[in-house]
């Protein structure tokens, strides 16, 4: 049997989060005209986050990297949406398994969370001090006054100028690059030991993101905290991520470490993504992927990536296992079975 | 050289408003002296980012805006003094967002047909033909003409917008943002697309955008906006592998490369862009800029040509607009 597999580590490490064998489901919608009646979003997804390192998750849209976050934290909307399978494994605790409190607990404390677009994340009608200091007042049982001081050192660390002040200011009066700051110092105000961004970067300017993404090292070194960083972005991915999983229409279908996913791209699919960015200062033939990303609802049998594939042959016809490639990395796809290593 | 498309000393500016009186309190000037020419078959690009005011110079190219000063000729004839039709049939756009550029409520084919309709023609029978026959020049298939916008993917729209731009064979076609809003593997088939088109039909491109990467992808000439005002010009290769203001440089730095072996000092900019509305004086890029002189706060520079170095072509059309690059004004 040469199938990974998801109980057994990758790497040597200390894991902050073990996501093993997640599955999250959704009902189709009632009225849709065609396709299954309930499709997996995420389907058998097991990770690893370890202290201090980066994880990227990086996929299309639709390939359920953002489910996959929220299925964890247990932000997943029910119905339409549940996660039937697996377990996220914090510091040895099932999140999944934990009672509402529990996770109230955890979430926002030990985990943080930064979403993409701060403008609908942050409350129109409060300061951002106060939205920052809320947090920590309700976690480590802070005073008032302790918190708004702790909301403008925040500010202060995240390179707002003048944080006294700023701590003041309603959402709106900020700029995008702000409120995003803003987002991040409300993320690590209790100090958390591991983060989920999802796309952080994504509507910044690229002076702002550079900014933002070193600040977000800075405070990684500083603390050693875990993040996994959802992004489309192979740019971001190169310059900020340790250990990269790209996932396609619901599963992780490449696993590596970052230098090994540029220098030599097992599937196909990553291999197609490369090749379709254009590169600064080197004009190249792109060479796009042909077709489109399928619906989970409408997923072709198989190999999921087959009817894009260039490479495609008789085998794909049957679903690929994730193969175990090396310590470092797996890839599920049929042209990696020879090269699979044997697990004993 | 007769450029198709010629702006002299551009500028757009905005009343900004308040309250419920409506008193005007300031004025934003979102494009202030932008000087461009663009020569037939070429492909310029405009990059920069949020709000340096890139779209709205779009949209003064397009007649769609005043101009508050400057003027702006195309095929060497003032775009105001052109009826708004034939100009129309000239110069085409292509938008950002393909979901909100397509009438929802038409059939593909109808929205491709259109502007055949407008501008009367041929025959039905003909209208019908060409439809199809630009279908199939940006990639979809016949079928597709009787579906809706909304039965398409993001990529597919996008070659509708695109087959509709082409349609009345336009000599310009402004792209403004025109794969921003797509997946990876997509944007490359767009910008594929829109380089094959390029060569087929001789198509001159206005190609806006705040991607760096597809913008020296695309074009043969990048310029470099910021807040209102172009601050470097040059071919696209020499742009982005020698840049010369300040400002493009912090900008390049900035942009993450797919490589995790790239070694690379990142040149960072502090603070964030001036708001338009009360612009910096001199050099709008002074507060931020690394290399920051006297001169920079008192007077915004003029166009310094930068000479070609031996080996390149002399007719580079390379220049900045910074003081670093000032001629030496007399011997000591």
């Amino acid at each position: 049997m040469n199938q990974h597999d998801p109980s057994e580590p990758i790497r040597s490490g200390d894991p902050i989060l073990d996501i093993r064998g997640l599955t999250t489901a959704f009902a189709r919608q009632s009225g849709a005209a065609s396709g299954a009646a309930v499709a997996r979003a995420v389907d058998t997804v097991s990770l690893r986050v370890r202290q201090g390192e980066t994880l990227a998750v990086v996929g299309e849209s639709g390939c359920g990297k953002t489910v996959l976050a929220l299925s964890v934290l247990g932000l997943i909307p029910d119905p339409p949406g549940r996660v039937i399978e697996g377990e996220a494994l914090y510091r040895g605790r099932d999140l999944l398994s934990m009672s509402e409190s529990e996770l109230q607990d955890v979430r926002g404390n030990h985990i943080a969370m930064i979403f993409q677009e701060p403008m609908t994340s942050l409350n129109p009608v409060f300061r951002v001090g106060e939205q920052i200091a809320e947090g920590y007042r309700l976690h480590k049982k802070a005073s008032r006054t302790e918190a708004a001081e702790r909301a403008v050192e925040m500010l202060g660390l995240v390179g707002i100028p003048n944080p006294a002040a700023r701590a003041k200011s309603y959402p709106h009066e900020l700029s995008g690059g702000m409120r995003q700051r803003v987002m991040i110092a409300m993320a690590l105000a209790c100090d958390p030991d591991l983060i989920f961004a999802d796309e952080p970067t994504t509507a910044l300017d690229v002076t702002i993101q550079a900014q933002i993404l070193d600040l977000m090292r800075t405070l990684q070194r500083k603390k050693g905290s875990g993040i996994l960083l959802i992004t489309h972005d192979l740019g971001v991915v190169a310059e900020t991520a340790q250990q990269v999983a790209v996932m396609y229409a619901g599963q992780v279908v490449e696993q590596a470490d970052v230098a090994g996913l540029f220098a030599t791209p097992a599937h196909p699919y990553t291999q197609g993504l490369l090749a379709s960015v254009p590169r600064l200062g080197v004009k190249r033939v792109l060479a796009p992927i042909p077709g489109m990303v399928p619906g989970i609802f409408d997923l072709p049998e198989g190999c999921r990536f087959r009817p894009r594939c260039a490479q495609a042959f008789a085998r794909c016809e049957a679903a690929p296992p994730l193969f175990r490639l090396s310590a470092a990395r797996s890839a599920r796809c049929w042209l990696c079975e020879k090269d699979a290593e044997a697990s004993a | 050289m007769t450029a198709l498309l010629q702006l002299f000393d551009v500028a757009r500016h905005y009343q900004v408003t308040s309250g419920v009186l409506g008193l005007a309190t300031g004025v934003a000037k979102a494009v202030d002296g932008v000087s461009l020419a663009i020569a037939p078959g070429e492909s310029l690009g405009l990059v920069g980012e949020s709000g340096c005011g890139k779209s709205t110079l779009a949209r003064c190219v397009l007649g769609l805006d005043p101009l508050a000063g400057g003027r702006i000729e195309f095929q060497g004839r003032n775009i105001a003094d052109w009826p708004q039709k034939d100009l129309r049939r000239q110069m085409q756009m292509v938008f950002q967002d393909p979901y909100s550029s397509l009438n929802p409520r038409m059939r593909v084919g109808s929205i491709v047909a259109e502007p055949l309709e407008i501008h009367s023609i041929g025959s039905s029978a003909e209208r019908k033909a060409k439809t199809l026959e630009l279908l199939g020049l940006v990639g979809l298939s016949a079928d597709m003409a009787a579906r809706y916008p909304h039965q398409l993917s993001g990529g597919q729209r996008q070659r509708v917008a695109v087959a509709r731009a082409l349609a009345l064979n336009p000599a310009l076609v402004v792209c403004d943002e025109p794969v921003s809003a797509l997946d990876v593997s997509v944007q490359a088939q767009v910008l594929l697309l829109l380089q094959d088109l390029r060569e087929r039909l001789g198509l001159t491109y206005l190609f806006i955008s705040h991607d760096l990467a597809v913008v020296g992808q695309v074009c043969d000439r990048i310029a470099v906006m910021y807040l209102g005002k172009i601050v470097e010009s040059a071919p696209s290769g020499l742009l982005v592998n020698d840049p010369q203001h300040p400002y493009t440089r912090a900008l390049l730095s900035a942009v993450p490369v797919p490589d995790p072996n790239r070694q690379r000092q990142r040149q960072h900019l502090t603070g964030e862009l001036p708001s338009p509305l009360n612009p910096p004086t001199g050099c709008p890029f002074h507060p931020r800029c690394p290399q920051v002189m006297d001169r920079c706060a008192k007077e915004f520079p003029p166009r310094f040509d930068i000479a070609a170095a031996a080996g390149t072509p002399s007719e580079a059309d390379r220049f900045t607009h910074c003081w670093l690059y000032a001629p030496k004004e007399s011997p000591r």
